[in-house]
């Protein structure tokens, strides 16, 4: 993948330089590419003036970053205890067999990156299914298509 | 929707409903009898929102302010009351009577463990090394509660003032908020209030002219369960990896940057502001006597009202599940209620009894946790509900220590064993023996009650878990291998609904026919019975 990397320095700049910015600046550059590329961590590394084995550990400690590039549209199925009781399995299995892959992958054609978050604090109207930034409540088995196509006419 | 002050509550208002309840309400200050909630349709009404079953129970402390007040305006927070109290205490009090009012309120901790808020306060007043911090863990990492992240979203500057008047009394002049990064309205609503406070000279230099001065900022989490626990917070705080320590180092005296720090949740510090305009004495004649005030609940799973909540302690869970909850969804029967997230444990219907307080919870093998409180029909099966919990302790165990990174995740593939049917009687103890090292030898909280959910359900319903084993039955009929579905005879009218929606195309039959699930394709996802609007299949 190529990616303009000319932004980099910007996100580090707005940041103190000190390790306790670390997580921040990753935060950042997560934010902006959807992942964190390689170039990326050196840079940080340098910038903060950290070993690059602390940046690469704390990149892989946290769920919330990601090592490898995502497909355009995140689809997030919360597994959280209530979404569980109430079906997020089967929801789980339903989309990986429609997409032909496992959750924590991307699909080939870079569309589709399916994930499952532990609660994102809406358990009243579980199961909850997050398109990009779009949350969908009372999903049922029977909304995955439609999910995948727009997402918009779900709920 | 409510119309203050008489507080009359119309339930599911429709537009057209509007100009009636203005030409009512407004105008004549009577209340519209026929757009008025009545309990199961009868003809008896209740006007006032306070009269109806599931807010009569209830005793807003920490959540006082939710849905009442614009959390964008610093102006109404005050407009209610706010900021009072901290004006109280950096006027008419020293930082020695703020601790001794909280330390009377008996306010224990918010987020699990239950430990009085006053004691921790008074170790960090008086520890010599400085400087002091002041965090808030607004992480709420256990799945199913929602308390922590309506408080931070809807009023945000509750909890800045709790935090204000700690940082006076245990004299420390920088304060952090951990939030977690999947409440991303929480962390824009809390650094909007800082800003408006800072504004109003509330937070920064010289906080209303005494000379007192505290800064915050909002710290983002990465998403990993065990940075709520207090020493992984203040590692990840300080932008390392969250991994814990051993206890014996306590944080209050070595916390961030190994420095005193006195470390609460969101809902322990919302509760301080009235703590301190009404007293430390009001506060304890609330709830019991060994747990003081209220607690906040988020109320979900299978039950007809969904929701936050807010009882004082020692209110029974058959009171919150069936006079505020309302009951069991579609009248099923009640099963179990999860507490106190995955440390904590299933209670059945024997202990809807139970008051709901830190010991009743604590003695009965759960746990009072954070405050989700998930309620089970029959239709969920305790031996599936305890391989999640240790599916998600896995992958959340940061890894430091053997017991747990090994522990949970050997014990993890024994009841996943169960559940698939390919256990035997002897696992059972293995998992029971295993669970009780995985107890003692554990670093932290995570691994130290990480195999509750599964000890207490194997406590309260040891024969679901003997039917899975020897019957290789899984009676709630969750567990995919030990189900199967079928397209049955007579309601099956071949509208061929089902077959395409059949993922691994199992399903086949004629228009106008009879279909037939071929069972060794099946993969037992469901998603042919979610489709079915004649009820023709059935789960054996
Ligand atoms: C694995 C683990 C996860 C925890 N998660 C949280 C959490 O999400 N929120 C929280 O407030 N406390 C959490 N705690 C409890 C904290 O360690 C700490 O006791 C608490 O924040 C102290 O505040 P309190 O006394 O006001 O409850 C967790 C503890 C453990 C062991
Ligand atoms: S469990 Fe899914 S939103 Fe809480």
């Amino acid at each position: 993948m190529n990616h303009d990397f000319s932004k980099l320095p910007d996100i580090i700049e707005k940041h103190p330089k000190s390790p306790q910015s670390l997580i921040a600046v990753l935060q950042d550059i997560q934010k902006e590419y959807h992942y964190l590329p390689c170039e990326a961590l050196k840079l940080t590394a340098e910038a903060l003036d950290l070993p690059l084995s602390k940046v690469f550990s704390v990149s892989t400690f946290y769920n919330a970053f990601s090592l490898d590039p995502r497909g355009e549209k995140v689809i997030r199925i919360c597994t959280g205890t209530t979404c569980h009781i109430r079906g997020a399995k089967q929801i789980e299995h339903q989309l990986e067999t429609q997409l032909n892959i496992k959750s924590g992958e991307t699909t080939e054609d870079m569309k589709f990156t399916l994930e499952v978050v532990n609660c994102v604090g809406a358990c009243a109207m579980a199961p909850v299914v997050i398109v990009n930034d779009e949350y969908f409540g009372s999903v049922k088995l029977t909304d995955t298509r439609k999910l995948l196509k727009g997402g918009n006419n779900a709920n | 929707m409510v119309i203050e002050p008489r507080g009359t509550l119309y339930p599911r208002v429709k537009v057209k409903d509007v100009e009636k309840i203005i030409e009512s309400s407004i105008v004549n200050d009577e209340p519209e009898k026929t757009l008025l909630y009545s309990p199961n349709g009868n003809s008896s009404s209740v006007e006032k929102y306070k009269n109806i079953p599931f807010y009569a129970k209830q005793q807003r402390i920490a959540l006082r302010n939710l849905g009442m007040i614009d959390q964008y305006r610093i102006e109404d927070y005050i407009a209610t009351g706010g900021y009072q109290g901290l004006a109280k205490a950096l006027t008419d009090m020293t930082p020695e009577t703020i601790v001794d009012e909280v330390k009377q309120s008996g306010l224990r901790g918010r987020g699990g463990a239950g430990f009085s808020a006053g004691r921790k306060w008074a170790t960090c007043a008086s520890a010599e090394e400085t400087p002091h911090y002041v965090i808030c863990n607004g992480d709420e990492g256990d799945p199913g509660a929602f308390m922590d992240r309506s408080i931070m979203e809807g009023d945000p500057h509750s909890v800045l003032e709790g935090m204000i008047i700690c940082a006076r009394a245990v004299n420390s002049h920088e304060g952090y908020i951990y939030v977690r990064e999947e409440y991303p309205l929480a962390i824009m609503n809390l650094q909007l209030a800082i800003e408006q406070a800072t504004s109003y000279g509330l937070l920064g230099d010289n906080i209303l002219g005494t000379g007192f001065s505290f800064t915050l900022k909002v710290s983002k989490g990465g998403g990993a369960f065990v940075c709520g626990e207090s020493s992984a917070l203040m590692r990840s705080v300080g932008g390392d990896v969250g991994e814990p320590r051993a206890k014996y180092v306590r944080s209050v005296l070595k916390g961030l940057h190994d420095k005193p720090t006195v470390l609460n949740n969101v809902e322990s510090f919302a509760n301080i502001p009235p703590i301190i305009v009404n007293g430390g004495k009001w506060f304890a004649s609330i709830g019991t006597e060994k747990s003081t005030g209220t607690k906040a609940f988020s109320l979900v799973g299978k039950v007809r009202n969904t929701g936050l909540i807010e009882v004082p302690m020692g209110t029974t869970l058959r009171e919150i599940i069936y006079d505020i909850g309302g009951g069991i969804q579609d009248d099923r029967p009640f099963k179990a209620v999860q507490t106190g997230g995955p440390s904590g444990g299933c209670l059945p219907k024997e202990k809807l009894d139970l008051p709901v307080d830190f010991d009743s919870l604590t003695e009965a093998d759960s746990m009072m946790g954070s405050g989700g409180m998930i309620v089970m029909d029959d239709q969920t099966c305790v031996v599936d509900l305890a391989k999640y919990f240790l599916k998600f302790l896995v992958e959340e165990s940061c890894g430091k220590c053997t017991p747990c990174r090994e522990g949970l995740y050997q014990l993890h593939s024994l009841v996943d064993k169960m559940s698939d049917g390919r256990a035997v009687e002897s696992d059972l103890v293995l998992a029971e023996n295993l669970s009780k090292s995985i107890m003692i030898g554990s670093l932290c909280g995570l691994g130290k009650s990480g195999p509750n959910p599964f000890i207490s359900t194997l406590k309260y319903f040891r024969e679901e878990y003997i039917a899975h084993i020897r019957d290789k039955k899984c009676p709630a009929k969750v567990c995919p291998s030990l189900i199967s579905y079928e397209i049955i005879e007579g309601p099956c009218d071949g509208c061929m609904a089902c077959a395409p929606a059949c993922a691994v195309k199992a399903i086949t039959g004629e228009k106008g026919k009879l279909h037939v699930i071929d069972q060794n394709i099946c993969d037992r996802c469901g998603a042919c019975k979610a489709i079915c609007t004649r009820q023709a299949i059935e789960i054996h």
